[in-house]
């Protein structure tokens, strides 16, 4: 940017925001009797100091710095201006204007713990209202105050499970989302834990005759997730038969999106449920930051992490909330505590509360159907076109695999010029191939945009071969 | 209140033999101690363990207490009525209180603990 004649743009450089002003800087040196701040440091031998100003650049004014990142943010490009199929826990969905209004209001400006009931009140019913939706989403007696994301409330709520048993083991289908499965080792890595891993059968789901060969006296709990990484609804009953019947916990990875569709956690015998409840009015953001949820039976509700919000009356007898429980080995048996999680995702969750309210019931069934239709749709669209099949016959919710005859990478960079987000490459994922990738659609995907999906398919299928789109 | 029908250890619990079964509870200095017990947490039964295992939290108003078992041996019962009203163990800690049942390993770990007299002195110690 050309530097401009006057010195107009300059003047915040002679207002500097520290609290010493030359003056003061001055006085205090005549008080001590120094000339200059580098006498200070007189006492340090030559060779340690440095004799020479730092090596930084001259300051910006305020509308350097402006221009500076707002260059920088026009080198993104968000999913308000591309159409995305990106799925895998994280999805593109209508977020109602409603939802920022109500959420930015200044009655929820609370501080960010709410341990103050009577500054809190906003706050605090929001977290009742919301873990009372996870409740009844998950058919669970009881859930906590959020959690940071999916990952991490799974990687929270095994270890529940694993204090619960006093085992040393759990299982994660290959099934499970790769990221959780990730992050689950990761956070349970430091407590000698053993993760096994239960396979999938051909059909894309978790396979029950090969989980029960696993499924030994030593494992405390196995995750079902619901729908599955590849998009499956799995075989939950059967499953949560194997794992209850070899004396293990179930903990369900759900998306609540689709438990106005699918069996709820409680109905097929989760103790444990967590999931990712982005979809629920927060954007995407690039991925993060989420909105976990865990919910669990009763008999666990003192082990599980983070804060409870209860409800009650004050000596009034008015209705009012409060924070009601939370385990106590994070505050004062901290050495038995199976969990170092606090607090809780409060912003987000107001949104989410916000979001579901506005929907009610009626209006979350319409919102799986709107989901469930869309993706139909994309997979006949896809069916029909040669070079593509869809190897997993199996119900799905709002996701699939399609599988191409040219690698998904190459489709993915393709479409991601033509401004469309096409979906995960799979590759190395519960057996998947390079030619697999994992699309989704939410209520927020037209006719139009399914079916451009679709030609884009064919057009970079009947394309020059592998490699050349990238050169054009 | 320390009866001599029973057993003591140093973490104020009592334990009672009867046929190789050892019915443990914590002592009225205890639930003194403790105040208004509002939660109990015990183990599965027929799960075992050993000697001065933690198996469970007694947890009131103003503490939580490790639940320690002074036999090792297999749960055989746990006091469900304890459970769901935890003030037992503050209005009757010697009898209706009791917390849970243990099918001993071997008797002559009893041998270890206090008897009444012993346990009266660490009291008034």
């Amino acid at each position: 940017m050309p530097p401009p004649t006057d010195n107009f743009w300059k003047a915040d450089r002679d207002m500097p925001y520290v609290p010493h002003s030359p003056d003061d800087i001055r006085t205090m040196l005549e008080i001590i009797g120094k000339k200059d701040i580098g006498d200070l440091f007189d006492h340090l031998p030559a060779g340690v100091k440095l004799d020479r100003p730092l090596d930084l650049a001259a300051g910006l004014t305020e509308e350097e710095v402006r221009r500076y990142f707002n260059r920088a943010a026009a080198a993104n490009h968000g999913q308000g201006e591309l159409v995305s199929f990106l799925g895998g826990g994280v999805y593109d969905t209508i977020i109602p204007a409603a939802v920022d209004a109500l959420s930015s209001r200044s009655e929820f400006l609370t501080a960010y713990t709410p341990y103050q009931p009577e500054v809190s009140q906003g706050t605090l019913q929001v977290i009742y209202e919301w873990q009372s939706f996870i409740c009844r989403l998950t058919g669970l007696d009881v859930a906590n105050a959020s959690m940071y994301d999916a990952a991490t409330a799974l990687s929270e709520a095994l270890s529940v499970a694993l204090a619960s048993k006093r085992k040393k083991t759990i299982v994660l289908p290959v099934t499970l989302n790769p990221r959780y499965r990730r992050v689950v080792k990761t956070m349970l890595s430091g407590e000698g834990i053993t993760v096994l891993d239960a396979p999938a059968g051909p059909e894309g789901t978790t396979d029950p005759v090969a989980l029960a060969k696993i499924m030994t006296g030593e494992v405390a709990a196995c995750v079902i997730p619901n729908p599955n990484y590849l998009g499956l609804v799995e075989p939950v009953d059967k499953l949560s038969d194997v794992i209850r019947d070899a004396g293990a916990i179930v903990v369900a990875a759900v998306n609540p999106v689709a438990l106005s569709l699918l069996r709820t956690p409680a109905e097929f015998g989760a103790e444990l449920a967590v999931g990712e409840a982005q979809p629920f009015g927060i954007p995407p953001s690039w991925g993060g930051p989420l909105l976990g949820f865990l919910a669990c039976a009763d008999k666990h509700k003192r082990r599980i992490p983070g804060r409870i919000v209860g409800r009650t009356t004050d000596n009034r007898g008015q209705e009012g909330y409060v924070l009601t429980l939370q385990t106590r080995e994070q505050h004062i048996r901290r050495e038995k505590a199976t969990s170092n999680i606090c607090s809780n995702q409060g912003l987000n969750a107001l949104r989410a509360t916000v979001y579901l309210a506005m929907l009610g019931a009626g209006g979350l069934a319409e919102l799986g159907e709107a989901n469930l239709i869309r993706i139909t749709a994309l997979r006949k669209t896809i069916g029909d076109i040669d070079g593509v099949s869809l190897p997993f016959d199996g119900p799905v919710f709002n996701e699939t695999v399609i599988r191409l005859t040219r690698p998904a990478v190459a489709f993915r960079d393709f479409a991601r010029k033509r401004g469309v987000l096409a979906g995960i490459p799979l590759e190395g994922v519960a057996g998947c191939g390079e030619g697999d990738l994992l699309v989704s659609v939410t209520e927020k995907r037209t006719a139009a945009e399914i079916d451009n999906f679709g030609s884009l398919l064919e057009e970079f299928l009947s394309g020059r071969p592998e490699g050349a789109e990238v050169s054009s | 209140m320390v009866p001599d029908d029973r057993k003591y250890t140093q973490e104020h619990e009592w334990v009672l033999i009867e046929d190789g079964v050892a019915t443990i509870g914590v002592t009225d200095f205890a639930a003194g101690e403790l105040g208004d017990v509002v939660f109990v947490e015990l183990p599965e039964v027929g799960s075992e363990f050993s000697q001065g295992d933690t198996v469970g939290t007694i947890e009131s108003v103003k503490a939580v207490a490790d639940l320690y078992l002074p036999v090792s041996g297999e749960i055989a019962a746990i006091n469900e009525a304890v459970v769901d009203s935890p003030e037992l163990v503050n209005s009757d800690p010697l009898e209706d209180g009791w917390l849970l049942k243990v099918k001993m390993n071997d008797v002559t770990e009893a041998d270890q603990l206090m008897d009444a007299a012993a346990y009266g002195q660490l009291l008034e110690g």
